[in-house]
């Protein structure tokens, strides 16, 4: 039989707030443990939550960045559970009424788009941590991260393999950086991913039972997580067994997926509304505030690169892959003042390679965009080939200036002087005159032989179209 | 709806409330109490209202993005029953 897989994603966003959700408490990363951790993110009795405006302005930047409906009113609710890193004895989210209602994330798998729905978005408080062996018998707590803000994201059962949901993932993790509202650190578990995953005769339009696999903070324990996991359900089913709703965990050691000691109770969270927090109203001159300050959307600028700069679908979804880059991208542009496909070229090229080998971000590049654009005029003017300018590149890299000043100390200005080239070439033909026999006898591969022996008797700095040209005469 | 003396020994474990089974029965008693009031409650017809999720019909107020608390780790923690390393230590939680 023909299986289909079917996936949902639920992905927690950490919100980029100084201060925690319902409290001053700073959110800073790594302190010292409970330094970070006030009266209300201990819950110590009698404390009430206050809202923080900014963690509601980012769940609105996300609405908008979906283009989703943003409830006018949304409640806070009591999430009850037991677990020691939760002192309150319940988190606070949102149940029945979300800030963010249902959206849409257009994503690419090779050369399909496929749109993704969003059932939802919801603000919430997180958890603190548990610290297991921190003395015997004992569980230590740190609860600098109770009360984090979170922006919980839920699709729509619509993904129907590991990549898709790994694109779905990825776009995701791209826009909420983009739109400012997370630092999409996933070592530091700014942005985790639980991803649900069920099977089905392909056809069928049931679902499947799912699985949900937790916490997974990186692409690539997505992907095999998920692989993993199908093939377990159909291996499954397949030999007549039959799959129990469960939340299973990735090991990435052994690459499978393990279900968690089955909870005595199963989940009843006996949700109800927070009396301690008023509903939230959003208003239009609310939204229109945020609106104003929002930038624009990725999808927005790809579709303004294709037709603004003539670029390739391709190129433009690669320069705006985030905003750093095509700012990048842009300034270089602009600074240049020539054909913005060798921008394009430059940026995605060179730059990337080198910031790849270095593991450095674009904000971080020893070459500027203004040193780029001085770099490609030079190659657009023909001062230099675009081989030696690889050559000036890697000096601009290494911090030995500018293009024109790396040009001129070394001496890599393109010979342009026909009479300078012919010389080059009387010389290459005098020396190889076996190459230029084959040539005469119609070996056309001898003629690039012999433009390569031009090209290196100048070191690279001959401009080869002119020596094509003088050589073909001279050969005639 | 009818409660049992196993609901409420599976609600007292969820809070992780100790009760005992004397305890157990007058807490059944009183639940009941409580469900019966709204049972009642539920035979007015409110067609046409709007759930109110709080009681009063005002909405939240919003604290400005601003760091107010400073550490008072030392003082919260002069109060628990056990810490080490500046954690707070509970029983082990994870076999």
């Amino acid at each position: 039989m023909e299986w289909e897989v079917v996936i949902g994603l639920e992905t927690h966003a950490q919100l980029q707030t100084r201060s925690k959700i319902f409290s001053g408490a700073s959110t800073t990363y790594g302190a010292e443990p409970n330094t970070q951790a006030c009266e209300i993110s201990i819950a110590l009795p009698g404390v009430l939550p206050v809202l923080n405006k900014e963690a509601v302005n980012c769940a609105i930047r996300f609405g908008l960045a979906v283009d989703a409906e943003i409830a006018p009113v949304s409640v806070f609710a009591r999430k009850n559970y037991f677990y020691p890193d939760l002192p309150k004895g319940y988190q606070i989210s949102q149940y029945e009424l979300p800030v963010v209602g249902k959206g849409a994330l257009t994503i690419q798998v090779g050369d399909t788009e496929k749109t993704i729905r969003i059932t939802r978005a919801h603000l919430e408080e997180d958890a603190g941590k548990s610290v297991h062996g921190a003395a015997e018998g004992m569980s230590g707590i740190d609860l600098n991260r109770a009360g984090t803000p979170l922006l919980e994201i839920v699709t729509e059962p619509d993904m129907r393999s590991a990549a898709e949901a790994v694109a779905y993932a990825k776009k995701l993790h791209e826009l909420v950086q983009w739109i400012g509202i997370c630092d999409g650190n996933m070592q530091e578990g700014s942005f985790r991913c639980d991803v649900n995953v069920s099977v089905r005769p392909k056809g069928s339009d049931k679902l499947g039972t799912r699985r949900e696999i937790k916490n997974l903070n990186s692409f690539k324990f997505m992907q095999q997580a998920i692989e993993y996991e199908t093939r377990w359900q159909i291996e499954t089913l397949e030999d007549g067994g039959k799959i129990e709703q469960a939340t299973v965990l990735f090991n990435p050691d052994t690459g499978e997926t393990r279900a968690m000691r089955s909870k005595e109770e199963a989940n009843d969270y006996r949700y109800f509304p927070d009396p301690d927090l008023l509903p939230l109203a959003i208003s239009e001159a609310d939204k229109a505030a945020v609106k104003a300050t929002m930038p624009e959307l990725p999808q927005a600028m790809q579709a303004r690169f294709v037709s603004e700069y003539k670029l390739s679908a391709y190129d433009a979804s690669t320069l705006t892959s985030s905003r750093a880059i095509a700012a990048y991208f842009e300034a270089t542009v602009a600074a240049f003042v020539g054909e913005a496909k060798l921008a394009a070229n430059w940026v995605m090229g060179s730059v990337a390679a080198k910031l790849n080998e270095e593991d450095k971000d674009i904000s971080a590049s020893p070459v500027s965009a203004m040193q780029l654009a001085g770099l490609l005029k030079r190659i657009a003017d023909n001062t230099i080939s675009n081989k030696i300018a690889r050559e000036v590149f890697d000096a601009m890299w290494a911090g030995e200036g500018d293009a024109d000043a790396i040009i001129e100390k070394k001496g890599l200005k393109q010979v342009t002087d026909s009479g300078a080239i012919e010389a080059i070439i009387d010389e290459v033909l005098a020396a190889n005159a076996a190459m230029v026999e084959e040539y005469k006898a119609g070996k056309e591969k001898a003629f690039n032989a012999l433009v390569g022996q031009c090209m290196k008797a100048s070191r690279g700095k001959a401009n080869p179209s002119q020596v094509n040209e003088l050589l073909k005469k001279k050969l005639s | 709806m009818s409660l049992n003396t196993a609901d409420v020994k599976r609600i007292a474990h969820l809070a992780r409330i100790e009760i005992s089974e004397s305890e157990a029965e007058a807490t059944l008693h009183k639940l009941s109490g409580i469900l019966g009031l709204i049972e009642q409650m539920q035979a007015v017809d409110t067609t046409g209202i709007a759930p109110m999720s709080h009681s009063q019909d005002v909405t939240q107020r919003l604290r400005e993005d601003v760091v107010t608390k400073t550490n008072q780790r030392e003082a919260f923690q002069k109060i628990a029953p056990a810490v080490e390393n500046g954690l707070y230590l509970v029983p082990k939680v994870i076999e």
